[in-house]
């Protein structure tokens, strides 16, 4: 199934998009895709006004590994995860998700596929208990009411398979946890809805050390379970500690993509601040 | 799934690791195993100062010894039963006002709702509509309704601040509820009698049967009771955590007492003259639109999403609530329910006229609601805080004239509580939000 190593080399992205295409052809039943990515996105471009916030961004996001979207302030990583979220439409270029083309309109869509983006802000509603938080805009009901109970084991449920114990009691408002534990219960909520891929925009960064440990360890076990996760951090240490594969955006663009093992810090910091990287350029 | 709930622990016991922020944010039957931690949790929950209800009910409990020790008249039964009666209307507005308020919007149109609502059921029910008591009633909710629907889609649909388009309301109602009386030839000099044959009319000046009273309480209180336990015992059986049974008990035994109370009062005879005796129709009907409305807000899917909405609008939008539908939604629950202040209204004049203080109900409204505990923030406050406001003005304005204070120092000293429940609320958020 893994047709090599993915490359930032735009050439190498036309082949790809031919092979699947043969592929599709071939078994039109199928739905994993030549590089078994759960999501691609090929070629994507978005442009703001005068600013070209993307251009040309090809990345591939498979299951079950953690993803980390590297690179410098404004380099395009919250455009990036906005446009797969579907808080806007790019302007050029396409998305394919299991292999398929596809277009959402609004975040709702995006969620029916199962995209699932923790922003930073969280959205949790402080004055609600973290199993309502679960289960917003997803309430079960039972004879048109709201089935409590049911909610609650289910919470339970998920918060006990991703080992977050740290919360003294599920029916706490969110107002009274941590800010790690309110990560978890945003992550939890994810899996709740059943996300295929989720993408946290700057998990840690409010985090102290244990906190961002607790953190840390949920997005391994997230990726484990199969989830694709989709981590934009700016923290090296938490980069190299949890990532399967590194992306690296430079001033809206995707430089350079590939397993965790091919990068270390310092190309890492070389191809966020310059783009590109002379230690690098014959490996990669 | 069967195996993994037998082998789920019985949830966390209450212990000394237990953080302040936990204590302070937690209702205390979340982390209590026993009677003894639930009253623990409790108590260091009221010293921190989020304990819900009880503070409210404590300064309640002190005014009213406060009026019994000035007038011994105070805590008769003839006079608690004319202030249940003027707490009615407070009640009902402040109801009205809470689907707002938990929004962190408010109405100023209510008092011309409850004008707008009187008339057009009185109007209804009189000739030459004759129309039966509820369809007036029904008549009243639509109108009133409809006139919140149009503010609130101002509001959500213009970006509007409801402050504002409310203001507007409450002329632009003032006028549609004076036109009312303008092209109805019925009412004459903007007045329209009830007849007192009226279910309208009996609402506050006829009583249940003292035996239909004590039934219906029994009733009340047995419902009560097995709907508590056999959601505890289903609780119970999916392991999950149940409150402490000493807990329990003590709730409804408190709530027995309440209500025992209640309609004790209202069954002993409370005329020098003849024998009246019996609950006034309209405690009933003021308590089950309470109870409606807080099972509303917390058993639906809606009331659900008005808490979240008035939280965080942004993260309920993520969620996919259609926060505008909500709003809107609140807008007309509140014209609604003014509305069935205007049935209270009408019965307490036995008609209905265009001298409706309308701008003074608002504040009744707001009030009600505030004093209760529901918070002008959004996000926080319930049902019952508006059962509590309502009669705490109402134990405040009727003991003021029983110690024949003048009309403008009740005014004063209402104002005075208002400001102390909007102080205490601006206190409470703040400590939360330093957190
Ligand atoms: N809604 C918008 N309208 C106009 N320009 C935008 C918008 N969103 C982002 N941009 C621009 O797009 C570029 C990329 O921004 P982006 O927020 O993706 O950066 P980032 O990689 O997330 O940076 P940071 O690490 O600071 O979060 C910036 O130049 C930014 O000003
Ligand atoms: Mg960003």
């Amino acid at each position: 199934m893994p047709v090599g190593r993915i490359r930032a080399d735009p050439a190498d992205g036309t082949i790809r998009r031919e092979t699947l295409k043969l592929q599709r052809s071939q078994d039109p039943m199928s739905t994993t895709e030549s590089n078994g990515a759960l999501l691609s996105l090929r070629g994507i471009s978005k442009r703001f006004g005068p600013v070209q916030a993307l251009s040309d961004v090809t990345l591939d996001i498979p299951s079950g590994q953690v993803t980390a979207l590297c690179g410098d302030n404004g380099a395009g990583k919250s455009v990036t995860i906005k446009t797969i979220a579907g808080l806007w439409q790019a302007d050029g270029g396409e998305m394919l998700w299991e292999g398929r083309a596809i277009r959402h309109n609004g975040p709702r869509e995006a969620e029916a596929l199962g995209i699932k983006t923790i922003y930073q802000d969280l959205a949790l509603c402080d004055n609600l208990d973290i199993v309502q938080n679960m289960f917003l805009g997803h309430e079960r009901l039972e004879h048109r009411l709201l089935d409590e109970d049911a909610m609650e084991t289910a919470a339970r449920q998920t918060l006990k398979e991703l080992r977050v114990t740290t919360v003294r009691s599920i029916r706490l408002p969110v107002s009274s946890l941590s800010g790690g534990q309110r990560q978890s219960v945003a992550v939890a909520k994810a899996v709740m809805a059943n996300a295929k891929l989720v993408i946290m925009d700057e998990p840690t960064a409010a985090l102290g050390v244990t906190q961002t440990r607790m953190v840390l360890d949920l997005i391994k076990r997230l990726a484990a379970g199969g989830v694709a996760v989709m981590l934009v951090s700016h923290n090296l240490n938490d980069i190299f500690e949890v990532a399967d594969r590194l992306a690296i955006m430079y001033l809206g663009r995707l430089v350079v993509q590939g397993p965790a093992a091919q990068f270390t810090p310092q190309t890492t910091v070389e191809y966020m601040t310059t783009g590109t990287s002379r230690q690098m350029a014959g490996t990669a | 799934m069967t195996t993994e709930q037998t082998e789920v622990a019985p949830e966390e016991s209450i212990d000394s690791t237990l953080t302040e922020t936990e204590l302070a944010t937690a209702a205390p039957e979340v982390l209590a195993t026993s009677l003894g931690d639930y009253l623990q949790a409790w108590w260091r929950r009221i010293k921190s100062g989020e304990s819900g209800a009880v503070p409210i009910i404590a300064g309640l409990i002190a005014i009213i010894i406060f009026f019994q020790i000035e007038r011994s008249a105070f805590l008769t039964n003839q006079n608690l039963v004319n202030l249940f009666e003027e707490a009615a209307l407070y009640v009902v507005v402040g109801a009205a006002e809470t689907f707002v308020l938990l929004l962190s919007e408010i109405d100023l149109s209510i008092g011309y709702g409850v004008g707008i609502g009187g008339f057009v059921i009185a109007e209804l029910i009189a000739p030459p509509v004759n129309f039966p008591w509820w369809l007036g009633i029904i008549g009243g909710v639509v109108a009133v309704g409809f006139l919140g629907f149009v503010q609130g889609t101002l509001i959500t649909q213009l970006g509007l601040p409801s402050f504002i388009v409310t203001l507007g309301g409450q002329l632009g109602l003032l006028g549609i509820m004076l036109e009312l009386a303008n092209v109805d030839p019925t009412a004459v000099g903007g007045a329209i009698q009830v007849a007192p044959t009226s279910p309208i009319y009996k609402l506050v000046n006829s009583n249940m049967s003292p035996s239909l009273g004590w039934i219906a309480l029994a009733a009340c209180l047995a419902v009560f009771a097995a709907v508590k336990l056999a959601r505890q015992r289903s609780r119970r059986a999916r392991g999950l955590h149940t409150q402490p049974i000493g807990v329990t008990l003590l709730t409804l035994a408190s709530v027995t007492v309440a209500g025992v109370l209640l309609v004790y009062v209202c069954n002993s005879n409370r005329s020098a003259l003849a024998v009246v005796r019996g609950m006034p129709w309209v405690i009933p009907f003021v308590l089950v639109i309470i109870l409606a409305y807080s099972w509303l807000l917390s058993r639906t899917r809606t009331g659900r999403y008005i808490y979240a909405v008035g939280n965080n609008p942004e993260a309920a939008r993520r969620a996919g609530i259609k926060v505008n539908r909500i709003v809107t939604f609140a807008f007309v629950m509140s014209g609604a329910t003014a509305a069935l202040g205007g049935a209270i209204y009408v019965s307490t004049q036995g008609s209905m006229a265009t001298d409706i203080d309308g701008g003074g109900l608002v504040l009744f409204a707001v009030a009600a609601a505030v004093i209760g505990g529901t918070t002008l923030f959004g996000g926080r406050g319930r049902m019952v805080n508006a059962l509590l406001g309502g009669v705490i003005i109402a134990v405040v304005y009727n003991g003021l004239a029983l110690m024949g204070v003048q009309a403008a120092v009740q005014d004063m000293a209402t104002a005075l509580v208002l400001i102390a429940a909007v102080a205490l609320d601006a206190v409470v958020r703040r400590r939360s939000s330093t957190r």
